[in-house]
């Protein structure tokens, strides 16, 4: 690679890094067959909604594998945080009453 | 039948040809994202040639009557011998615009054409145009999102899209010319007369281009000669590329 070109692969790269700031980041969710419910798959970057929508149907459903997609702006999505990890979760742990596993399953039942 | 193979290998060129385009764009477009976008409709594109041509290989058989391969039609032919419309052979140099502005004419075009040809009467033609007027169908809406986001975006991406559809304009008209070959498989049923895409084409284009506030390009110069085997210099180094390999390495395979 010559000098010229390396220096032109450079400024692309700067360039893209650059407008990927730019894009918002999207979260991608697929539902994979009817009846199933959306399952988060990955996310990716995209000016606006409808860009996300045909950019996740790029990357996410190329070898067939949903029926629907879902894109929700990831800054939109309030989550946990893992500093409170042990206050969000630790008191189910020994609530074992919770569970049904006090129940006798009559038999023949099935899809328990 | 040689008529019908040579109808097959024009559009299977124009799918050829426009899809080793879409694949310069590989690793060179604005965001990852949109590297894989273009490269999923080159390869649709790939996949309508690779029919188009095993089919008219099998219509146009060498000398010895032994049928022409897919792989002998797109490595082994010189420049003359392409028959593509000289749209898809133009260079985007790294001008994303011009790749854009090319793809929302070339694929409202192919749609046009595909849907009509899944009524031919040859039932070759109309299976390939069945499965290829779907994915055409996403094209044409890729290459719409973009010019109406560019068109309608900044100043910079308005002139530079702008200057994009001008640039390309000159190109256009070939894609609706007719000729004696076509006119005899109209007769037939077999081909789509491309004098009727004009109408729905640009009325198509004309609607995208308004909605995307830039201006419908005017012009007076046309270019063709591309269904003749007259290219532009442009694509005599697409070709080099395209060639190279195969030509310098006879057989082979990785």
């Amino acid at each position: 690679m010559s000098a010229d070109s390396a220096t032109r692969g450079a400024t692309r790269g700067a360039t893209r890094g650059a407008t990927r700031a730019d894009w918002p980041l999207w979260e991608v969710f697929v539902r994979s067959r009817r009846g199933l419910s959306h399952g988060h798959v990955g996310s990716l970057h995209a000016p606006d909604a409808e860009m996300a929508l045909r950019n996740a149907r790029d990357l996410y459903t190329r070898r067939q594998e949903g029926v629907s997609i879902w894109v929700v702006p990831a800054d939109a999505i309030s989550a946990s945080s893992p500093d409170e990890k042990d206050a969000f979760f630790d008191p189910a742990a020994d609530k074992v009453y919770r569970h049904p596993t006090f129940y006798t399953v009559p038999d023949g039942v099935k899809h328990l | 039948m040689t008529a019908v193979g040579t109808y097959a290998l024009r559009l299977g060129d124009d799918a050829l040809v426009l899809a080793q385009r879409m694949g310069e764009w590989v690793a060179s477009a604005p965001q990852l994202e949109e590297d894989v976008a273009l490269a999923n409709i080159g390869l649709d594109l790939l996949g309508q040639a690779r029919n188009l041509l095993t089919y008219a290989g099998t219509l146009l058989p060498c000398p010895d009557g032994s049928p022409r391969t897919e792989d002998d039609l797109a490595y082994l032919r010189d420049e003359r011998d392409w028959t593509n419309v000289q749209l898809v052979e133009l260079a985007d140099d790294g001008d994303f615009g011009a790749c854009v502005a090319r793809l929302l004419v070339f694929s409202t075009w192919q749609h046009e054409l595909y849907a009509a040809l899944t009524s031919s009467t040859d039932e070759t033609l109309a299976a390939v145009a069945a499965k290829a007027v779907k994915e055409v169908a996403y094209h044409r809406d890729h290459a719409t999102q973009w010019v109406l986001r560019l068109g309608d975006g900044t100043d910079e991406s308005q002139r530079r899209m702008q200057s994009a559809l001008d640039a390309r304009w000159p190109y256009v008209e070939e894609l609706f010319e007719t000729d004696d070959l076509v006119r005899d498989l109209v007769e037939a049923g077999v081909a789509v007369d491309p004098a009727t895409l004009r109408e729905p084409v640009l009325a198509y284009v004309t609607i995208v281009i308004a909605q995307a506030t830039l201006e419908l390009p005017e012009t007076t110069v046309r270019h063709a000669g591309g269904r003749r085997g007259v290219h532009t210099e442009q694509f005599g180094y697409l070709l080099a590329e395209m060639q190279h390999l195969a030509r310098s390495h006879a057989g082979a395979t990785w």
